[in-house]
This record gives C-alpha cells, sequence and structure tokens, in this order.
C-alpha cells in the first residue's frame, strides 16, 4: 500500500496571489471538487519535490482572520484547525503574503502561525512591491515571525524551487510550537503593523499606477461610461468574435453527418447516431466558442482587479433596489452560468442580500441562453446593421440582457422589500491592486470551463437528447398515415397535453414538445427542436440544412418573439435549482424561485406575443 | 472629523471608531481590513455620478471601498 501525499493548504488573504502561486506550483493538474457538505470550491492539485516525492495541495478560499464573516472563510478556518468532517488537517501550511501589503496582511499571517502547523511564508508578488518602491528583507520577516520566509513571484515562476525545498524540509523536522498569538485583534494588528515596519528597508515613493488608474476608472462620471462600455463591448463580442468558429464546428459535425451517412445503410441506428447524437450534441457544442469569450471576459476583469471597481461603481445603483456592489460580483458571473454565479454569493456578509442575490441569478442571462437566443435570433432578425458597428441582432440580444437586468432589478426590490425584509444592506471590501492578467492561469480557467461545458453536452444533454430521439421516433407512425412521426410518438402525445396550457401565449406544438427536455437544461430547447425537425423532415436534404431556416418558415415572428421573453425568465435548469437548495439548504427557497420565474416567463411571454400580434407581426 | 468629511488626498490619522453605531458584521469586518484608532488614512474617490457614495480609502498599503454610512463612524484628524 502506497502511502498518501501529505497534503499542503495554501492559505492568505484575499488577494494576496494564491491563486496564481497555486496555478504555478500544480500546472494544469488539477481537480475541482466540493468541499464536504458545503458546495464551496475544492481545488487541489498535484506538484512535486526535489527529488519526486508527490504533495497534495489545496488552494483554500481567501480569508481575513479565522474568526469568519463568510462561508467561504469558514470552510478556512475548518481545514485549517482540522475540524472539517470528512476532510484530513493540513500537514502544513503555505501562508501566501503580498509583499505589498504586509501592515494589513501579516496580523491573519500571525493568527494562523498560531496554530502551530509546519509552516512556511511565500513573501508573493515582490516584484510588485519593487515597483512599488518598497525594498523588503525577508530574512528579517522571518526571524520576527519564526518561520521561513521565501520571496515568490508566482506569474514569473520565481522563488518555485525554494519555496518546495523548504516545504519539503518542515515536513521532515516540525518546527516546535511558537508563542500563543496575542489575544486582541487589536494587540494582533498593532504586532502585526511593528513587524511590517521592521522589514522594510527602505520605502520610497511608487510610480503608483493603482492609484492613477482609479482616478480614470473610478471617476464619478468616465467611471460609469467604462464600465457600461466594457460591457456594451463584451456582449458584441460574444457575437462577433465566436462567428467563425461555430462556423468550424458546424462544418465539422455537418461532415461527420454526412460521414456516418455514406457508410451506414438507412435504419434505426444511423437515425440513432445522425438525427438524435448528432443534431442534439452539435447543436449545443456550437455554443462553445461563445461561452469561452463571455468566461475570457469575466476571467480578464476578475484577474486584472477591474471586478472590485465595478462593485464600487456599481454599489449605489444596486442600493436602490436593496443590494449593494458586493451583489455585483455574483451577478456578473451568472452571465456566464448562474451556477458558479449562485456559488459566488458566499463572500456576501450579509445573508439576506446574499439570498435576494440567489434569488434573481437565474435572471441575469447565462451563457445556456445563448443557444436559444442565437438560433431564434439568427432565423427571424435580420442581419442588418442600424449603425457604425452595430448589428440589428446584436442589438436584439443586448436587448434581452438588459430584459433580464431590468426583471432582476425589479425582482430584487420586491424580495428584499416583501421577503426577506432587509432593511439595510452594506458594502465594504478591498480594491486589490491592478495587473496583468497572466495568459497561463486565464488559460487554465477557461479550459476548466470548457471542459465542465463540454462534459454537460456529454451527460446532461446527450442523455436529454437521447430520451428525447426515443420518445420522438416510438411508436412508429404506420406507413401512409396522414399523421406526421413526431405528432405520433410518444412526445407527440405528452406535448398535447401541455399545448393548451402554452397556446394562450403564443406557443405551437413543437415549442411544448421542446420545453420539456429543456427542463434539465436551457440549451436542451435547442437541441430538441433540431431533433424534432431532424426527425420529421420529408427528406434527406431538409435534415441536412440547419435549424434557422426551418423555424424562420414554420413560426410567426411573434411567436418567435414570445419564445425569447420566455427564457429570459423562464428557470429551465435542473443544476441551478438544485445549487440554489444546496446554499439555502432546504426546498423552500428553490421552489419559491422556481414559482415565480415561471410566473414571470409565462407573463412575459403573453405579454410580448399579444403585442406582436397586435402589430400584425 | 467624520471619515466621510474628510476632503479627497488628505492624510489623516484615525482617532476613534464608532463600534457601538455599526452593525457587527461590518465592526468586524472593519477591524479585519486594519481600521483602528492610529491608522493612516487617506480618501482617495468619492462617489458616483450625483450620489457622494461610495467611498474609496487608502489604509495602510490597502484601497478600501465602504459606504458614507460607515466612513461618518470613523473619526480622524488630519496630520500636519
Amino acid at each position: 500500500m502506497t502511502q498518501m501525499p501529505p497534503l499542503v493548504a495554501l492559505v492568505g488573504n484575499p488577494n494576496a496571489g494564491k491563486s496564481a502561486l497555486f496555478n504555478a506550483l500544480t500546472g494544469a493538474r488539477q481537480k475541482i471538487a466540493n468541499y464536504p457538505g458545503v458546495t464551496v470550491e475544492r481545488k487541489s492539485g498535484r506538484a512535486l519535490f526535489a527529488d519526486g516525492c508527490p504533495v497534495e495541495m489545496i488552494d483554500l478560499p481567501g480569508a481575513y482572520s479565522l474568526d469568519p464573516d463568510s462561508l467561504d472563510e469558514a470552510v478556512t478556518r475548518d481545514v485549517v484547525l482540522g475540524n472539517l468532517a470528512g476532510h484530513r488537517r493540513p500537514d502544513a501550511l503555505v501562508i501566501v503574503l503580498d509583499a505589498g501589503n504586509l501592515d494589513n496582511h501579516l496580523r491573519f499571517a500571525l493568527e494562523l502561525i498560531a496554530q502551530g502547523l509546519p509552516t512556511v511564508v511565500a513573501l508573493n508578488m515582490i516584484d510588485l512591491a519593487e515597483r512599488d518602491g518598497l525594498q523588503l528583507d525577508a530574512q528579517a520577516l522571518a526571524r520576527a515571525l519564526g518561520v521561513p520566509v521565501i520571496e515568490t513571484v508566482a506569474v514569473r515562476r520565481r522563488g518555485l524551487e525554494p519555496l518546495m525545498a523548504q516545504l519539503d524540509q518542515i515536513l521532515i523536522a516540525p518546527r516546535s510550537v511558537t508563542d500563543p498569538v496575542a489575544s486582541s485583534f487589536g494587540a494582533q494588528n498593532q504586532r502585526a503593523r511593528d513587524i511590517a515596519r521592521a522589514a522594510i528597508i527602505s520605502e520610497t515613493a511608487g510610480r503608483q499606477w493603482t492609484r492613477r488608474l482609479d482616478a480614470i476608472l473610478l471617476h464619478p462620471v468616465g467611471g460609469v461610461v467604462i464600465l457600461l462600455s466594457l460591457l456594451f463591448l463584451m456582449f458584441q463580442a460574444v457575437y462577433g468574435w465566436s462567428e467563425a468558429p461555430i462556423g468550424w464546428i458546424e462544418s465539422g459535425f455537418a461532415l461527420l453527418s454526412d460521414g456516418i451517412k455514406n457508410v451506414m445503410p438507412d435504419g434505426l441506428l444511423r437515425s440513432f447516431l445522425t438525427d438524435g447524437v448528432i443534431a442534439g450534441v452539435g447543436s449545443v457544442v456550437v455554443f462553445l466558442p461563445q461561452i469561452l469569450i463571455l468566461f475570457l471576459f469575466i476571467l480578464l476583469l476578475e484577474a486584472s482587479g477591474y471586478m472590485t471597481r465595478a462593485a464600487f461603481v456599481m454599489d449605489r445603483m444596486m442600493a436602490a433596489v436593496g443590494l449593494s456592489g458586493h451583489s455585483f460580483i455574483p451577478l456578473l458571473s451568472s452571465f456566464a452560468c448562474a451556477i458558479p454565479g449562485i456559488m459566488a454569493t458566499r463572500t456576501i456578509m450579509d445573508q439576506k442580500e446574499r439570498l435576494a442575490t440567489i434569488l434573481i441569478a437565474p435572471l441575469m442571462t447565462c451563457s445556456a441562453r445563448l443557444p436559444v437566443y442565437t438560433v431564434i435570433i439568427g432565423a427571424f432578425i435580420p442581419a442588418s446593421t442600424v449603425g457604425p458597428g452595430i448589428g440589428l441582432q446584436g442589438l436584439v440580444l443586448f436587448g434581452l440582457y438588459i430584459a433580464g437586468i431590468l426583471g432582476a432589478m425589479l425582482a430584487a426590490a420586491v424580495i428584499q422589500r416583501f421577503v426577506t425584509q432587509s432593511r439595510t444592506s452594506s458594502f465594504l471590501i478591498e480594491m486589490p491592486r491592478y495587473q496583468w492578467p497572466r495568459p497561463g492561469d486565464i488559460a487554465i480557467n477557461l479550459w476548466q470551463r470548457a471542459w465542465v461545458f463540454l462534459r454537460r453536452a456529454g451527460t446532461i444533454i446527450f442523455a436529454a437528447t437521447v430520451i428525447l430521439w426515443a420518445l420522438l421516433s416510438f411508436p412508429k407512425a404506420p406507413d401512409g398515415s396522414n399523421v406526421s412521426q413526431v405528432e405520433y410518438s410518444v412526445a407527440g402525445r405528452i406535448a398535447d397535453g401541455l399545448e393548451p396550457i402554452v397556446r394562450p401565449i403564443g406557443f405551437n406544438h413543437d415549442i411544448a414538445l421542446a420545453l420539456i427536455p429543456a427542463m434539465a437544461a436551457r440549451e436542451v430547447a435547442v437541441s430538441a427542436l433540431a431533433t424534432v425537425y431532424a426527425i420529421d423532415a420529408a427528406d434527406e436534404d431538409a435534415a441536412a440544412t440547419s435549424l434557422g431556416p426551418k423555424l424562420a418558415a414554420d413560426w410567426s415572428l411573434a411567436t418567435a418573439l414570445a419564445f425569447l421573453a420566455w427564457f429570459v425568465f423562464a428557470p429551465q435548469c435542473i443544476s441551478t435549482i438544485a445549487v440554489t437548495r444546496r446554499e439555502t439548504n432546504g426546498w423552500k427557497w428553490p421552489i419559491f424561485m422556481v414559482s415565480y420565474l415561471f410566473a414571470l416567463a409565462y407573463a412575459a411571454a403573453g405579454i410580448t406575443y399579444w403585442t406582436a400580434r397586435s402589430f400584425g407581426l | 472629523m467624520q471619515l466621510d468629511r474628510l476632503p479627497l488626498n488628505q492624510i489623516a490619522v484615525i482617532r476613534t471608531i464608532d463600534w457601538g453605531s455599526l452593525p457587527d458584521q461590518e465592526s468586524h469586518r472593519l477591524r479585519a481590513l486594519g481600521f483602528e484608532p492610529g491608522v493612516t488614512i487617506e480618501a482617495l474617490h468619492k462617489g458616483i455620478l450625483m450620489w457622494r457614495d461610495p467611498l474609496a480609502v487608502r489604509i495602510g498599503r490597502m484601497t478600501v471601498a465602504l459606504r458614507t454610512k460607515v466612513a461618518a463612524a470613523i473619526d480622524c484628524e488630519i496630520s500636519a
């Protein structure tokens, strides 16, 4: 039996460069899971000592102290103290300190060192500190703290080898426990500042990039304009930059489908592969480029330090509906996917605000809606321009995003007033220094997101498509019958039951059919429609053309617009409902969320349909 | 002078903090961020559009954003 490799936890204040150091130490060999019993993301990875022995590293959530303010911080405390059931206590700690921010970060370091675990301090981002005119004495710091201190620059891989060597040593020969930490916060802070002062060799006025940039980005008017422009650019890019790669993926799947048709005889298995698997999964995988572009923007905003500035700019407006700038960050993440968004609410201190943010997060237009929006917009909205560089299609997409945001703001105001009955919100946040995002870190993150998406396409969406294909293909309509295969099938009959309910809001039989499997995930609506039309196609040529033209021929514009309005609100995502249940510890809030969102979706689709009809569309 | 009234780019020292007027969570987080009597502080940016809220301040080597309501509980003295 092999021995378990030692477990080393990276711990430190938020913004100390912890994750960058973790990436540098473990490379791309990372595992993302959850801590037992909580939905806090557990990032772990393997690093190797010089002699080739492995060590397991975990990246703990950033914290300010072992006396937690948020769920994230509670996990950090429980892991460090060995109190998290089902999780072993780390064998050693790497305390990550921002070299440029010792005065503020050393207090937590002292608290951690006093826990008595073997500890190394990584004096991280030493290059940024030097850029800002700060010369530090790592040896003096090590003497004052009683643990080894290694200078590191995670993003340039500086100091990694000495750090691993030191870690190896302290794991072999643990230090004796040092003096207990001073009891009061004030005394700890005082000691931290004294140590910081002693460790500073010289201090000259630096270039203060952060301050200069903040003067622009936090400008009372300019800051708002910049944020709105960035968001607009982000949404235009999602549409504009993805066109070419989407084309490649589409032709790839078309080639695959044709290849199968050439080598296989017509029959059930061929229909299963081409109409079921390829039409269904392919129609969703096609949106990978857009999802990655969206995540790229959000990761860049996060890594550069701009995200908290965006929260600053938005705070006052969020306060108008009873939220704060804290809610802005999870809500912006929800534009990529509501699941990480809802999980990011754990950093919100105020529990009522956190609940309200969770309940409105599904209203942010997540990337799973993009497949639905893109197909419908592509089929029904002409690709004309309404101004220099502004396409009508992009504008409609932007309008859908705005509709989601306005709906969310309205919902937040009502929820905070009548449901959580919160009277105040608070905003108190550290704003990190600006830095260039490291391409490697962004790439690792993007790869992880792509993998999660493809895994979903390969599992949930694959399963939903296969089941739907089966429901659509059986029983077989008798030859010469004037009832189409779709109408005759099991799925068609289920849809018959749903149709009377959605008929008043302009939905047809095919939509009723697509809405059922779309409960698993919104993008399934597209693959479901693709499968319906592929199976229903009178001949092979019709099946080969893409979904858009078929919809354009079949639906009225009013129906298409109602369908879009429905998906602005409809909570059709099993994973979101599941994560809401976990994050709120019960069924009460997910049920509330699903009910109010379906009610809104029904109302919005109905109003859209009848308004459009009255304009003769 | 209360922190929310401190002129921009004016270096000051925190004299007292009225912990009692703040909700527990906010005073706890303020302490964790290093807000304490005797610490040097500077107001950097104030508000968005027509609002004078929130406020960005420098404390130690860190920039922190907070609302004026909290800043009003922090009394500072302009240093010479």
